[in-house]
């Protein structure tokens, strides 16, 4: 069982979550000119790294946020939490 | 009831709301009798009014009055953008109270409900077993309050029922059902 530090909620058990796979990955701005190649890439490539992975989370029995952590793939170690904040939140 | 032994009870129905807000809280302070600004995982109790922040931009909201609680709501928002849901209907609520009210709820919810992690006044949505609840400490007795969805209820109390039959044997130990 992880214990997942959430930025709202502190460490909670992994029950509470829903992983969001690989963080950062971004969406073609402009899908009508993007050809099936990067539109695969994008959809289903990942990095599946062997050490520290950014992925997401979703705090989804709690406080129903989303967030981003790093966590060494290794030892299952979480190094860092984020927030992840809309633009109408500002930063 | 109280410090010896368990009990599982079901609470009167209540009106609940679902506030949810994008504006920042700090400004607004009290909406209506319902404290906004507290901690997340927090609960402010105001005379017959309770307040419990879910989330950065959630919280329920408990009352007698449904229409009373929208119309005093409503008015300290006033235009700003929210929302603002009738979910009294959603919800039933029972009081896990006594000696062993902790090691019930634990039975089947991960949190640490150790008086230093979860002291009076918290209140988080979590797991019992497999339904989502939200858990509600409003004082320093061991009373607590869960709230589940309707449907879940039967779930929710068999499942803390048949927790509790393992505390039956302690000194001073009964079930009220």
């Amino acid at each position: 069982m992880l214990l997942i530090p959430c930025p709202h909620c502190g460490p909670r058990s992994e029950l509470e979550f829903h992983c969001g796979g690989e963080a950062h990955i971004a969406r073609p701005t402009n899908p009508a000119a993007t050809g099936d190649q990067r539109w695969a890439e994008y959809l289903f490539y990942r990095s599946n790294t062997k050490g520290v992975h950014a992925e997401r989370w979703l705090h989804v029995h709690g406080c129903g946020r989303w967030f981003n952590v790093r966590r060494d793939t290794i030892s299952d170690r979480f190094v860092t939490a984020d927030q992840i904040r809309s633009a109408e939140e500002g930063s | 009831m109280g410090e010896a032994g368990i009990a599982i009870l079901p609470l009167a129905p209540s009106a609940r709301f679902s506030l949810r807000l994008a504006a920042a809280v700090v400004e607004i302070g009290e909406a209506g009798g319902f404290w906004l600004d507290i901690p997340i995982n927090t609960c402010h109790v105001a005379g017959e009014r309770m307040t419990v922040r879910l989330g950065p931009n959630e919280w329920l909201l408990f009352g007698p009055q449904a229409d009373a609680i929208r119309h005093d709501v409503a008015a300290t928002l006033g235009d700003r953008f929210f929302s603002l849901v009738d979910v009294g209907d959603r919800d039933l609520a029972f009081a896990v109270a006594g000696i062993h009210a902790r090691d019930v709820i634990n039975g089947g919810c991960p949190l640490d409900l150790d008086d230093i992690v979860f002291p009076a006044g918290s209140a988080s949505r979590t797991l019992l077993g497999k339904a989502q609840i939200v858990l509600i400490r409003p004082g320093a007795e061991r009373l607590y309050r869960i709230e589940c969805g309707r449907s879940f209820a039967l779930y929710v109390r068999a499942y803390l029922e048949n927790i509790a039959h393992e505390f039956l044997r302690s000194p001073g130990s009964g079930i009220l059902a």
